[in-house]
Protein backbone atom coordinates (compact mmCIF):
# COMPACT_ATOMS: atom_id res chain seq x y z
CA UNK A 1 0.00 0.00 0.00
CA UNK A 2 1.11 3.49 -0.64
CA UNK A 3 0.08 6.70 0.89
CA UNK A 4 -0.77 9.12 -1.89
CA UNK A 5 -2.18 12.48 -2.11
CA UNK A 6 -4.49 12.57 -4.98
CA UNK A 7 -6.56 16.25 -6.00
CA UNK A 8 -9.31 16.57 -8.14
CA UNK A 9 -10.42 20.15 -10.10
CA UNK A 10 -13.32 20.90 -11.53
CA UNK A 11 -15.89 18.47 -11.87
CA UNK A 12 -14.23 15.78 -10.01
CA UNK A 13 -13.61 17.87 -7.33
CA UNK A 14 -17.59 18.58 -7.46
CA UNK A 15 -18.25 15.02 -7.51
CA UNK A 16 -15.62 14.07 -5.02
CA UNK A 17 -16.70 16.81 -2.49
CA UNK A 18 -13.14 17.78 -1.65
CA UNK A 19 -10.56 19.06 -3.57
CA UNK A 20 -7.80 16.94 -2.74
CA UNK A 21 -7.89 13.78 0.17
CA UNK A 22 -4.86 11.31 1.11
CA UNK A 23 -5.96 7.78 0.31
CA UNK A 24 -4.02 4.28 1.29
CA UNK A 25 -4.20 2.91 -2.21
CA UNK A 26 -2.88 -0.13 -4.11
CA UNK A 27 -1.69 1.36 -6.75
CA UNK A 28 1.23 1.02 -9.30
CA UNK A 29 0.58 3.07 -12.13
CA UNK A 30 -0.99 6.74 -12.48
CA UNK A 31 -3.97 4.91 -14.25
CA UNK A 32 -4.69 2.73 -11.14
CA UNK A 33 -4.89 5.88 -8.89
CA UNK A 34 -7.90 6.95 -11.67
CA UNK A 35 -9.25 4.06 -11.64
CA UNK A 36 -9.24 3.30 -7.77
CA UNK A 37 -10.66 6.75 -7.30
CA UNK A 38 -13.30 6.74 -9.92
CA UNK A 39 -15.92 6.44 -7.27
CA UNK A 40 -14.82 9.23 -5.52
CA UNK A 41 -14.58 11.08 -8.19
CA UNK A 42 -17.54 10.02 -10.18
CA UNK A 43 -16.12 9.99 -13.77
CA UNK A 44 -17.70 8.08 -16.60
CA UNK A 45 -15.12 10.11 -18.78
CA UNK A 46 -12.65 7.53 -20.51
CA UNK A 47 -9.51 8.08 -18.85
CA UNK A 48 -8.36 9.14 -22.35
CA UNK A 49 -10.11 12.12 -22.25
CA UNK A 50 -8.29 12.99 -18.91
CA UNK A 51 -5.38 14.29 -17.98
CA UNK A 52 -2.90 13.64 -14.85
CA UNK A 53 0.28 14.87 -13.25
CA UNK A 54 1.99 13.94 -10.55
CA UNK A 55 4.09 15.67 -8.31
CA UNK A 56 3.00 19.30 -10.64
CA UNK A 57 4.28 17.58 -13.76
CA UNK A 58 2.21 16.11 -16.63
CA UNK A 59 2.38 12.28 -16.76
CA UNK A 60 1.45 9.74 -18.62
CA UNK A 61 -1.41 7.25 -17.43
CA UNK A 62 1.73 4.66 -17.05
CA UNK A 63 3.91 6.57 -15.18
CA UNK A 64 4.61 5.32 -12.07
CA UNK A 65 3.68 6.32 -8.62
CA UNK A 66 5.78 5.77 -5.20
CA UNK A 67 4.84 6.30 -1.43
CA UNK A 68 4.19 10.62 -0.63
CA UNK A 69 3.55 11.32 -4.08
CA UNK A 70 0.67 13.81 -5.16
CA UNK A 71 -1.38 12.64 -8.08
CA UNK A 72 -3.51 15.31 -9.80
CA UNK A 73 -6.57 14.27 -11.70
CA UNK A 74 -7.77 16.26 -14.57
CA UNK A 75 -11.09 16.13 -16.32
CA UNK A 76 -11.31 16.94 -20.10
CA UNK A 77 -9.86 20.57 -19.92
CA UNK A 78 -11.41 23.42 -22.10
CA UNK A 79 -9.28 26.28 -22.22
CA UNK A 80 -9.76 29.40 -24.64
CA UNK B 1 11.32 40.90 -24.36
CA UNK B 2 10.54 37.79 -23.76
CA UNK B 3 7.94 35.84 -25.05
CA UNK B 4 4.78 35.83 -21.83
CA UNK B 5 2.63 33.66 -20.64
CA UNK B 6 -0.01 34.71 -18.06
CA UNK B 7 -2.92 33.86 -16.32
CA UNK B 8 -4.93 36.80 -14.84
CA UNK B 9 -7.87 36.97 -12.71
CA UNK B 10 -8.27 40.51 -13.80
CA UNK B 11 -9.74 41.78 -17.11
CA UNK B 12 -7.53 41.47 -19.99
CA UNK B 13 -6.25 44.87 -21.22
CA UNK B 14 -5.75 44.59 -24.59
CA UNK B 15 -3.29 47.80 -25.08
CA UNK B 16 -1.23 47.05 -22.91
CA UNK B 17 -0.60 43.39 -24.45
CA UNK B 18 -0.12 44.92 -27.79
CA UNK B 19 2.73 46.86 -26.48
CA UNK B 20 4.23 43.24 -25.58
CA UNK B 21 4.72 42.27 -29.04
CA UNK B 22 6.45 45.11 -30.15
CA UNK B 23 9.37 44.85 -32.10
CA UNK B 24 11.44 46.60 -34.60
CA UNK B 25 11.86 43.83 -36.64
CA UNK B 26 8.38 43.28 -36.98
CA UNK B 27 6.64 43.57 -39.95
CA UNK B 28 2.77 43.29 -38.33
CA UNK B 29 1.06 40.90 -35.58
CA UNK B 30 -0.97 38.41 -35.48
CA UNK B 31 -3.56 38.66 -32.35
CA UNK B 32 -6.55 36.16 -31.41
CA UNK B 33 -8.82 37.54 -28.96
CA UNK B 34 -11.08 34.88 -27.45
CA UNK B 35 -14.43 36.19 -25.97
CA UNK B 36 -17.20 34.73 -24.23
CA UNK B 37 -20.40 34.13 -26.11
CA UNK B 38 -24.49 34.10 -25.13
CA UNK B 39 -25.26 30.66 -26.84
CA UNK B 40 -23.39 27.02 -26.56
CA UNK B 41 -24.96 23.93 -27.71
CA UNK B 42 -27.94 25.45 -28.35
CA UNK B 43 -28.16 26.96 -24.44
CA UNK B 44 -28.09 30.41 -23.95
CA UNK B 45 -25.10 31.65 -21.40
CA UNK B 46 -25.19 33.85 -18.62
CA UNK B 47 -21.88 33.92 -17.71
CA UNK B 48 -18.41 31.70 -17.52
CA UNK B 49 -16.35 30.71 -15.08
CA UNK B 50 -12.68 29.39 -15.12
CA UNK B 51 -10.56 27.02 -13.58
CA UNK B 52 -7.24 27.05 -14.03
CA UNK B 53 -4.67 25.24 -12.10
CA UNK B 54 -2.24 28.18 -12.75
CA UNK B 55 1.39 26.14 -11.56
CA UNK B 56 0.99 23.76 -14.42
CA UNK B 57 -0.68 26.20 -16.84
CA UNK B 58 1.90 28.61 -16.88
CA UNK B 59 4.91 25.82 -17.40
CA UNK B 60 2.89 24.18 -20.43
CA UNK B 61 1.59 27.44 -22.09
CA UNK B 62 5.12 28.73 -21.69
CA UNK B 63 6.09 25.19 -23.57
CA UNK B 64 3.25 25.96 -26.49
CA UNK B 65 5.00 28.84 -27.31
CA UNK B 66 8.34 27.54 -27.35
CA UNK B 67 7.12 25.21 -29.75
CA UNK B 68 5.44 27.35 -31.79
CA UNK B 69 8.79 29.80 -31.99
CA UNK B 70 10.58 26.46 -33.37
CA UNK B 71 7.87 25.38 -35.95
CA UNK B 72 7.07 29.39 -37.20
CA UNK B 73 10.19 31.60 -35.93
CA UNK B 74 8.58 34.88 -34.89
CA UNK B 75 10.08 37.49 -32.65
CA UNK B 76 7.19 38.38 -29.96
CA UNK B 77 4.67 36.55 -28.92
CA UNK B 78 2.02 36.98 -25.23
CA UNK B 79 -0.74 35.17 -24.39
CA UNK B 80 -2.72 35.69 -21.48
CA UNK B 81 -5.38 33.36 -20.51
CA UNK B 82 -8.15 34.27 -17.76
CA UNK B 83 -9.68 32.83 -14.39
CA UNK B 84 -12.39 33.27 -12.63
CA UNK B 85 -15.76 34.68 -13.75
CA UNK B 86 -16.45 36.32 -16.59
CA UNK B 87 -19.98 37.97 -17.97
CA UNK B 88 -20.88 37.99 -21.89
CA UNK B 89 -18.24 39.80 -24.32
CA UNK B 90 -15.84 38.96 -21.81
CA UNK B 91 -12.06 38.22 -23.34
CA UNK B 92 -11.18 35.36 -22.59
CA UNK B 93 -8.45 34.60 -24.02
CA UNK B 94 -5.56 36.96 -25.91
CA UNK B 95 -2.44 35.47 -27.65
CA UNK B 96 -0.39 37.89 -29.95
CA UNK B 97 2.20 36.79 -31.85
CA UNK B 98 4.81 39.68 -34.08
CA UNK B 99 6.93 38.52 -36.50
CA UNK B 100 8.86 39.85 -39.72
CA UNK B 101 6.10 38.20 -42.14
CA UNK B 102 2.68 37.20 -41.93
CA UNK B 103 2.92 34.38 -42.71
CA UNK B 104 4.79 32.67 -39.62
CA UNK B 105 2.63 35.01 -37.78
CA UNK B 106 -0.56 33.64 -38.76
CA UNK B 107 0.59 30.07 -37.82
CA UNK B 108 2.61 30.68 -34.76
CA UNK B 109 -0.86 32.50 -33.73
CA UNK B 110 -3.15 29.44 -34.64
CA UNK B 111 -0.88 27.04 -32.83
CA UNK B 112 -0.67 28.80 -29.37
CA UNK B 113 -4.68 29.01 -28.94
CA UNK B 114 -5.43 25.44 -30.61
CA UNK B 115 -2.59 23.43 -28.25
CA UNK B 116 -4.15 25.84 -24.95
CA UNK B 117 -7.17 24.52 -25.68
CA UNK B 118 -6.70 21.26 -25.67
CA UNK B 119 -3.49 20.42 -23.44
CA UNK B 120 -3.42 23.62 -20.26
CA UNK B 121 -5.20 22.31 -17.24
CA UNK B 122 -8.13 24.58 -17.64
CA UNK B 123 -11.76 24.06 -17.51
CA UNK B 124 -14.65 26.47 -18.48
CA UNK B 125 -18.44 25.93 -16.70
CA UNK B 126 -21.19 28.09 -18.12
CA UNK B 127 -23.82 29.41 -15.76
CA UNK B 128 -27.24 29.68 -18.52
CA UNK B 129 -30.11 31.89 -17.86
CA UNK B 130 -32.50 28.78 -16.82
CA UNK B 131 -30.00 29.10 -13.27
CA UNK B 132 -28.63 25.40 -14.60
CA UNK B 133 -24.71 25.34 -14.83
CA UNK B 134 -22.27 22.42 -16.25
CA UNK B 135 -18.80 21.98 -17.28
CA UNK B 136 -17.59 22.32 -21.03
CA UNK B 137 -15.92 19.63 -22.77
CA UNK B 138 -13.10 20.01 -24.89
CA UNK B 139 -14.64 19.45 -28.55
CA UNK B 140 -10.97 17.38 -29.80
CA UNK B 141 -10.66 15.80 -26.64
CA UNK B 142 -14.58 14.74 -26.70
CA UNK B 143 -13.94 13.65 -30.30
CA UNK B 144 -11.39 11.00 -29.91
Amino acid sequence: MKTLTVKYFAMFREHAGASEETLELDAATARDVFEQTRSRHGSAEPIGHCKVAINDEMADWTASVKDGDVVLLFPPVAGG
Amino acid sequence: MADVFAISDKDIVVDELRDQVKNAGSGGVCVFEGWVRNQNDGRTVQRLEYEVYAPLAIVEGKKVIAEAKQRFPFLEASCVHRSGLLEIGDCAVWVGVSAPHRDEAFKACRYIIDEIKVRLPIWKKEHYVDGDSGWVNCERCANV
